[in-house]
């Protein structure tokens, strides 16, 4: 049910793509979505779709588990290809038509972009757990500090947040059980008698998320927490020799698409 | 009526997928009308998977669970009216609680039911007075509640419709000894007025041992023990080797024994240990 939900889930694993540093991952999925949207021609767009495949094949990450974290996006993606089939000028395929060879392609390429889109996040999220990404995030936004943003704040901020998505989860299902175990029912019923049903949930999910942020509040600075000044790391990260490999690569691979550009490619 | 029947129950949580598990598996079981019945075991033994069964909030991956003799899960509208027949109080009922007021939140239940008002009302009445909520509190909000108060609050809403058949997931959990004892003592008032089944989970040996007319022990998914308290703790080992604690008066007679003490019958309460010492020493009993 609910648990089944895949958005921002991390696959734990041992591939390459799992040692990488999330600093490198961070700055790679960077250059992959500048990439994705300076693809122009088929020869582009052919390129980026073979690094995600061979980023796939290297992080072991199924394309069955890519499909189903897309499917609360397919309105979206099936709304931008309908509106660019239809809003495209150009010669139509059967004349008199409103469907143009242009509209169609467009239509493709923007599904394409999306689904490239969402698939390239995906494989930075199945790959790296959130509490390395948010280390990765906070070490790369660092010389943000010196303008005075509070980049230790976001990212713990961020962190808490990833962090209790699965327990939040969880405690939902439990509550749902019990009220329908009185006799609730959330799935019959007009919208206003649904949105009702939804109350016996919330309320009590609410209380619970802010005991919850009470008790953690209380841990943290039980456990001398006061922000991140002077904080040191248990777990340093280290740039290795893959690490600038995969860089260089992922440069190469944006130079490439910019020069395939250019030859309108 | 309400006879409880589980044949060769299976449930598999997350099938087809890598993190598939057996919950529990080949169930067999019958519980009579008004038995008072306590289910063992230690955490992840499948306890709470079982009992979520038993009102079809869990539908079986295999297998049949009938009451009087029909099946729970025939079709939807058999799911959604076996709830009411079988309540079920989760552990922490407490955290379900989400009226403005203490009336209208034991009334959840019965409202769902789609009873009238006056019947709603004598319910509520009925149920808290079962659970000992007094009347003066019905306009307060539960949240404002202590946490015993809130937890008999929890049950009397489960109370209020009520159920041929009450199951509760340690419903002494995180309460003090004195909130402890009002709920057993509020649950067997229950059972005794309307002659309902219960169905207790409990990690507390002495309060299984005392209340019980039948013991479930589960292990690993399966029923590994079966029987009157009698009968279960006079295998004390077997309960100690699956992880679980024995009565503390059955502790000390397994103890006095092995120092040589000739005590006779199953020991696991405080009354049958000292008559057992008494007849070892030649006292009289009295």
């Amino acid at each position: 049910m609910l648990k089944d939900i895949t958005l921002g889930q991390f696959f734990p694993g041992d591939t390459i793509a799992h040692r990488l540093d999330p600093r490198t991952k961070l700055i790679l999925v960077l250059l992959y979505i500048v990439a994705l949207f300076q693809a122009t021609g088929w020869v582009g767009y052919g390129l980026v779709l073979l690094a995600t495949a061979v980023c796939m094949a290297a992080s072991h990450i199924s394309p069955k588990n890519i499909f189903k974290g897309l499917k609360p996006m397919l309105f979206i993606i099936a709304l931008t290809a309908l509106l660019n089939i239809f809003y495209t000028t150009g010669t139509p395929i059967v004349p008199g038509w409103i469907i143009t060879w242009e509209g169609l392609e467009r239509a493709v390429k923007m599904m394409l972009r999306i689904t490239l889109l969402i698939a390239g996040t995906f494989l930075l999220t199945y790959t790296t757990s959130p509490m390395a990404l948010t280390d990765g995030l906070e070490l790369l936004m660092n010389p943000l500090k010196k303008l005075h943003v509070p980049v230790h704040e976001m990212t713990i901020m961020m962190s808490m947040a990833l962090r209790f998505i699965p327990t939040l989860i969880e405690e939902t299902d439990k509550i749902m059980s019990a009220q329908k175990a009185r006799g609730a029912d959330f799935e019959n019923g007009n919208l206003i008698q649904r949105a009702q049903a939804l109350l016996p949930i919330l309320v009590p999910l609410f209380v619970s998320a802010f005991r919850r942020a009470d008790e953690l509040a209380v841990a943290m600075e039980s456990r001398c927490y006061h922000g991140g000044e002077g904080r040191t790391r248990m777990k340093q990260l280290h740039m290795a020799q893959r690490d600038w490999v995969a860089l260089v690569c992922g440069v190469l691979f944006l130079a490439a698409v910019i020069v395939l550009k250019r030859f309108g490619l | 009526m309400s006879v409880i029947t589980v044949e060769n129950l299976r449930h598999t949580y997350s099938a087809g997928t890598p993190f598939e598990k057996v919950a529990i598996d080949n169930i067999n079981l019958t519980i009579p009308q008004g038995q008072f019945v306590g289910l063992l075991g230690h955490t992840g033994s499948g306890k709470s998977t079982f009992i979520q069964h038993l009102n079809a909030l869990l539908q079986p991956t295999s297998g049949r669970v009938l009451l009087d003799g029909e099946d729970i899960n025939r079709d939807k509208k058999s799911r959604h009216d076996v709830k009411r027949k079988v309540g079920l109080v989760f552990q922490y009922p407490e955290y379900q609680l989400f009226e403005e007021t203490v009336f209208a939140d034991i009334a959840f239940g019965p409202k769902n039911m789609g009873l009238k008002k006056a019947e709603i009302e004598e319910r509520v009445r009925e149920a808290a007075h079962f659970v000992g909520v007094e009347e003066r509190l019905f306009d307060r909000s539960p949240l404002e509640l202590s946490g015993g108060q809130k937890r008999r609050v929890a049950i009397a809403g489960v109370i209020a419709m009520r159920p041929g058949v009450l199951i509760l997931d340690e419903p002494t959990a995180g309460l003090d000894p004195a909130g402890c004892r009002k709920i057993l003592a509020n649950i067997c008032n229950y059972r005794a007025e309307s002659g309902a089944t219960v169905i207790i989970v409990s990690h507390n040996m002495d309060d299984a041992a005392r209340l019980t007319e039948r013991l479930i022990v589960f292990d690993h998914g399966h029923v590994a023990m079966d029987g009157t308290p009698e009968e279960v703790f006079s295998r004390p080992q077997e309960l100690i080797d699956i992880g679980l604690a024995v009565p503390q008066s059955t502790a000390l007679a397994m103890a006095l024994r092995e120092k040589g003490m000739a005590l006779e019958g199953a020991i696991f309460t405080h009354e049958q240990l000292l008559k057992a010492v008494k007849r070892a020493k030649g006292v009289g009993t009295c």
